[in-house]
């Protein structure tokens, strides 16, 4: 480290930039820690709590000034964080991201598959892993759409909520099990991708971006408002479960699960059901994404993303390809939705707000435009660690706020950045046979 | 067929942007085998004449034929399928997608039945492909990029290839190279070519044919050697500028 610049900070420099260090930290404490609002009589208080603030700037103070005098010391003036983040992480994703994926998948989905004879696996891992697998599914879904066609959504939400509305409407009023409406929902919910997808075909970027959002908050207003038809704010009550072929995993009825194995009755049984199905859902959109990018249809996807001028110069409908990007991805959605509408037993418009479709995209980006594996570790880390910070309650959210600062500073580009080639050519015979079944779509 | 009439014609095609004229009524032909090159200066039209024929923007009057088929009012995408391939200007290529994966693009939507032996061509044209066939495309140099470029055009088996400015922004040696393989196709495979470029000296050597464009209409044209020898031509377009 010393090798690479001898020359030593003088000591007032290091005092300053700790000083400054200080400075920012009482411009970012001052609002944020040193005023709470407290319920008092006649509307909200604020209740100043100064002494917090001073701790935490004299903290960064003293912390900077014995970083600079320390490690910092024949550096010179650097962004923060750099450094360190090079020599702890390196660039392990980057070089390795072929092999970790070929290790972590296989490894991922084992544990997947166990996790319910896992003997750590009580209620509350159970309930928190189906929550992590539907914003895996919404993340692979998104991620056709933003990641593979490079379409940015900022309305997915609208899908999940078509999905979980269409599957509790049909339910409610026809007396639809989740087996039939499942896939109604799917097609609903792709029907409206098409229909979104029709006006944007000729937006990108950031009119792509502000007219997805809208088209989210529109759905969100007209289930809020719709009150004949949705419920309005008061949402929709009494969406069946699930069933096996027909079993019901109630505690009484004809035909439920436990007396038909000779089991005792447990309501475990239901939420291990639950999470194999959205483990099943999940895996689907994951499979099909994956055979996608190999046929002309997601190859076409990508190409889009690339370029779409050159995309149209070799003879690539480029209103289809979009269009197909926004219904699939849509699909995915509207499962989902079905999924979080028969777990919960109840929706509200409440469930589709815009945080939901923020959150998604966060998880697409961070992971890695495109990656699927990506998805998978921005999904747990990003939920897992909501729940792991609850108790930290408001600085929950300034924790998550900061890992995500710092992961944009560490790898810009997302934890997975690599994409990896649809096509390797080490034979010609083999590609040859490959791409002959193939044709275009 | 028939043998005289042009592979690709296009008569009095008139192109807007808005309201501002681009094209003020453009004759031009290509027949079949032959190399055929449109030179002029920066924003004499060039550039918009081959989207023109591509379909984007669409001439407001005058007609594009190909091989006897009107495609002025087609969409580029249909256009970009009948046996006419294009290497867009800029070259733009797909930067994160492998050669390999660029190139099977530009097969993508003809039959891919003899994808093989199509591979194997643009390889032996161009074998430095070959050794980056599985580099992303956006790590290859300029010269490779056009190289590639020109080799995902060739993967359609087009009847046609329209080039915009291969030259543009490439090492005369790169450029000598690019030109000698536009030939070799031409010579051997009897491919024709539509040519817009720049670099008149190595364009106008290189073609049959060769048509001068100022300001949105065609002033002149001739064959090859006929223009490279014209007083007007070299005063314009070559004196000092034999790049």
């Amino acid at each position: 480290m010393a090798t690479t610049s001898p020359s030593r900070r003088p000591a007032a420099e290091l005092v300053k930039d700790a000083a400054y260090s200080a400075l920012i930290a009482l411009a970012l404490a001052a609002p944020i820690i040193g005023l709470q609002t407290v319920t008092a009589r006649g509307g909200l208080g604020l209740n100043a709590r100064w002494d917090d603030v001073f701790l935490i700037v004299l903290a960064v103070f003293a912390g900077r000034l014995l970083l600079n005098f320390t490690i910092w010391r024949h550096q010179g003036a650097r962004p923060i964080g750099q450094k360190w983040f090079q020599r702890a992480g390196g660039r392990p994703f980057a070089r390795h991201g072929h092999t970790l994926s070929k290790i972590i998948g296989p490894l991922a989905l084992a544990v997947a598959l166990l996790l319910p004879a896992l003997p750590f696996s009580d209620r509350y891992v159970m309930d928190l892993s189906i929550m992590v697998l539907t914003y895996i599914m919404l993340g692979w879904g998104l991620n056709i759409v933003v990641g593979l066609a490079g379409l940015l959504d900022l309305g997915y939400v609208a899908f999940y909520a078509i999905g979980a509305y269409s599957f509790a409407l049909l339910a409610t009023h026809f007396d639809l099990g989740f087996w039939i409406c499942l896939p109604l929902a799917g097609i609903l919910a792709a029907f409206w991708g098409v229909i979104l997808g029709f006006p944007v075909l000729r937006l990108r970027g950031d009119y792509l971006a502000i007219v997805t959002l809208a088209f989210g908050e529109i759905i969100r207003v007209v289930l809020l408002n719709w009150y004949e038809f949705t419920g309005g704010p008061n949402g929709i009550l009494g969406i069946p479960d699930p069933t096996l072929f027909g079993l019901e995993f109630a505690r009484r009825g004809d035909n439920t699960f436990h007396e038909f194995f000779g089991l005792s009755y447990s309501s475990m049984h239901k939420i291990i059901f639950l999470y194999y199905i959205i483990l099943c859902l999940a895996l689907i959109t994951n499979f099909v994404t994956l055979r996608l990018r190999r046929l002309p249809v997601g190859r076409a996807w990508e190409a889009l993303r690339e370029d779409e001028i050159a995309c149209r110069s070799l003879g690539i409908n480029t209103t289809n390809t979009k269009l197909t990007a926004f219904a699939i991805g849509a699909m995915f959605g509207g499962f989902a939705g079905s999924f979080f509408a028969t777990r919960q037993g109840f929706i509200s418009p409440e469930s589709f707000t815009f945080i939901e479709s923020a959150l998604i995209l966060a998880i697409v980006v961070l992971g890695g435009l495109g990656s699927q594996v990506g998805v998978v570790i921005a999904a747990i880390v990003m939920m897992g660690g909501f729940e792991y910070f609850r108790e930290f309650e408001q600085y929950r959210m300034l924790i998550f706020g900061l890992a995500m600062v710092f992961i944009m500073v560490w790898r810009p580009r997302g934890l997975i950045s690599t994409r990896s080639p649809s096509v390797i050519l080490k034979e010609r015979k083999a590609i040859g046979a490959d791409l002959v079944g193939q044709g275009h779509g | 067929m028939n043998a005289a009439s042009p592979l690709l014609s296009v008569r009095g095609v008139e192109t807007y942007y808005g309201n501002i004229i681009a094209l003020r009524g453009v004759d031009l032909d290509v027949h079949v085998g032959e190399i055929v090159t449109l030179i002029g200066a920066n924003g004499a039209g060039k550039s918009t004449l081959m989207m023109t024929i591509c379909g984007s923007p669409q001439a407001r009057t005058g007609s594009v034929t190909f091989d006897g088929t009107d495609i002025t009012r087609m969409p580029t995408h249909e256009i970009m399928r009948m046996a006419i391939a294009q290497s867009p200007e800029g070259r733009r290529i797909f930067p994160r997608m492998t050669v390999l994966e660029n190139l099977q693009m530009g097969a993508g939507v003809t039959d891919l039945s003899h994808f093989d032996e199509d591979l194997q061509k643009v390889y032996e044209l161009f074998p430095v492909l070959k050794a980056r066939r599985n580099q992303r495309g956006g790590t290859l140099s300029g010269g490779e990029q056009q190289m590639l470029a020109i080799g995902r055009a060739l993967m359609s088996r087009p009847r046609l290839l329209l080039l915009d400015e291969p030259s543009l922004g490439l090492a005369p040696l790169v450029v000598k190279q690019i030109f000698a393989a536009i030939a070799e196709l031409n010579r051997t495979e009897g491919l024709t070519v539509f040519l817009v470029e720049q670099n008149a000296f190595h364009a106008l050597k290189l073609a049959h044919r060769g048509y001068v464009m100022v300001n949105g209409s065609i002033t002149m044209n001739g064959t090859g050697a006929e223009l490279l020898a014209r007083e007007e031509v070299r005063a314009a377009y070559l004196e000092g500028g034999r790049h």
